[in-house]
């Protein structure tokens, strides 16, 4: 039954969409009707062309995501513990973090070239700036006390980071890397649209448009939700749970 | 004063990378030919142009957005069967990048103002409702009751307890709003503007190897995105919320 509730408003959207595709009040090729979208979906999936677009856009998130967590916690973490490598770095992150992503895009192809490198580095450039910011903001909230009783028990340096300012700073980190993620994702989108690579999901729905393929547009539109969600749902609740959530410094 | 040192000292490392004749001066041009060609366009007016342009953009999806999402958001928190419907309309839809609809909308619409300003305003729109929908159900509930023992009918209770205490929330949502539009509206000018807009002019001085233009229009993006943020959102908090001795809630 609540199933059914959920599922309820799509249906009608469905509908909607349904009738006025059938209507024809606007060319089909323009806007097909569903089944003609599911088709080209279980069509493009079937032949391969669906699954290589999407590993490729996979690999150059995971690419360029795993070099902004590295970089972005490993900074965080310095500017959260010395007050010199705040005070240098804080300014150039705030000025960098508000302009937008892909205003940057142009000049990164332009340096990178096009394809996979400009791309990876941008998405990593771009992923970096909240795992900085939320890291530090973590270091920072460690509680005095913890630390305090931490050394007060002897531990040193090293234990003292890895027992008590990891795991304390982890619930920011967590939501840096997850704030990370998203940005990444919807960068990643549009600067395949701009790099002119080979493969890729955003690629595959701008060279659509090329052919009015309007079916494999929408096609790749819902790929693009679904591994969005499943990033945000599946990946990152997961860890949540196993970590801060089990410590219980997160309510679930 | 650490900030402008650090700034410096990053701009000097720039320039040092700039003259030594590593790169391509067209492609990593100095300073000063950055400064110059910045100060050409404006006064020139192009640069005023163009970010008219986007700003028209802008403003145009922002504002459809903002009446959007303050609509059926407060409806959402008002009537169950319409929260029941679009909430998970909302949430399917939410994790699609904007700009992934943007080869659809300049399929449907042609290229121009029409698509960029739909990119906006579906980037923007999700923020509004979310924040409204949330802000109007976090109003305290033993301010409704005052109100309503004191005699406060419908539109009263609305306008003068609902509205003001969701606003902490709806401010949050604006600004945030603005943020996802800033981004979005560079993206979707790249993609589908014909003639003007900070995102374009980016885009298409990457043609002519002019890494000049592209870095003096980065330059007039981020200050416009931080002109925002911090006179508009700022001041609109200030006379508001903070002034009714709110922000705590808008912090949470």
């Amino acid at each position: 039954m609540r199933w059914l509730q959920a599922a309820m408003p799509f249906v009608v959207v469905a509908a909607i969409w349904e009738v006025v595709a059938h209507s024809g009040a606007f060319p089909p090729r323009l806007f097909p009707p569903l089944e003609e979208v599911a088709t080209t979906l279980v069509r493009l999936t079937a032949a391969g062309i669906l699954p290589h677009h999407a590993a490729e856009t996979l690999f150059r998130l995971g690419a360029g995501f795993a070099f902004a967590a590295t970089a972005g916690i490993a900074l965080g973490i310095a500017m959260g513990r010395s007050r010199r490598a705040e005070d240098f770095l804080m300014p150039l992150v705030s000025i960098g973090a508000p302009i937008p992503g892909l205003a940057y895009a142009p000049l990164f192809l332009l340096w990178f070239g096009l394809g996979n490198t400009g791309s990876i580095v941008l998405v990593a450039f771009v992923a970096a700036f909240p795992i900085i910011l939320n890291s530090w903001t973590g270091v920072k909230a460690v509680k005095e006390i913890w630390l305090r009783a931490a050394q007060t028990m002897g531990a040193d340096g090293r234990r003292l980071f890895r027992h008590v300012i990891l795991p304390g700073a982890l619930p920011y980190i967590l939501t840096g890397l997850r704030l990370g993620l998203a940005q990444a994702w919807r960068i990643l989108v549009a600067v395949e649209m701009l790099a002119a690579v080979d493969w890729g999901l955003g690629w595959l729905i701008f060279g659509a448009r090329e052919f009015l393929n309007t079916d494999a547009m929408l096609a790749g539109i819902a790929v693009i939700g679904a591994i969005g969600l499943g990033l945000e749902k599946v990946v990152f609740q997961r860890l949540e749970n196993y970590t801060v959530v089990r410590w219980g410094m997160m309510a679930a | 004063m650490k900030a402008a040192i650090s700034i410096g000292f990053f701009l000097l490392l720039y320039e040092a990378v700039a003259r030594s004749g590593w790169f391509a001066a067209a492609l990593v041009p100095t300073l000063p030919a950055v400064a110059k060609t910045l100060w050409w366009m404006l006064a020139e007016g192009t640069m005023a142009r163009h970010a008219l342009a986007t700003l028209y953009r802008v403003f145009a999806g922002l504002a459809a957005a903002a009446a959007t999402g303050l609509l059926l958001g407060f409806l959402m928190a008002r009537y169950r069967p319409v929260e029941r419907f679009f909430l998970p309309l909302v949430s399917a839809l939410m994790p699609i990048p904007s700009l992934a609809w943007a080869p659809v909308f300049i399929l449907w619409f042609g290229l121009g103002d029409t698509a960029t300003i739909l990119v906006v305003f579906y980037a923007a729109s999700f923020p509004m409702i979310l924040n409204t929908w949330t802000g109007a159900r976090a109003v305290n509930p033993l301010w409704l009751r005052a109100a309503g023992a004191m005699g406060a009918g419908g539109a009263a209770m609305f306008w003068k307890v609902v509205v003001p205490g969701a606003l902490p929330f709806i401010i949050t949502g604006l600004r945030l709003a603005f943020q996802r539009s800033w981004i979005a509206v560079v993206g979707a000018e790249m993609l589908a503007a014909s003639a003007f807009g900070l995102g374009w002019v980016i885009f298409d001085a990457k043609e002519f190897l002019n890494a000049d233009i592209m870095l003096a229009s980065l330059a007039v993006i981020g200050a416009i995105g931080f002109l925002f943020e911090r006179l508009v959102f700022g001041s609109l908090e200030r006379s508001t919320v903070l002034r009714w001795g709110m922000v705590r809630a808008a912090k949470a």
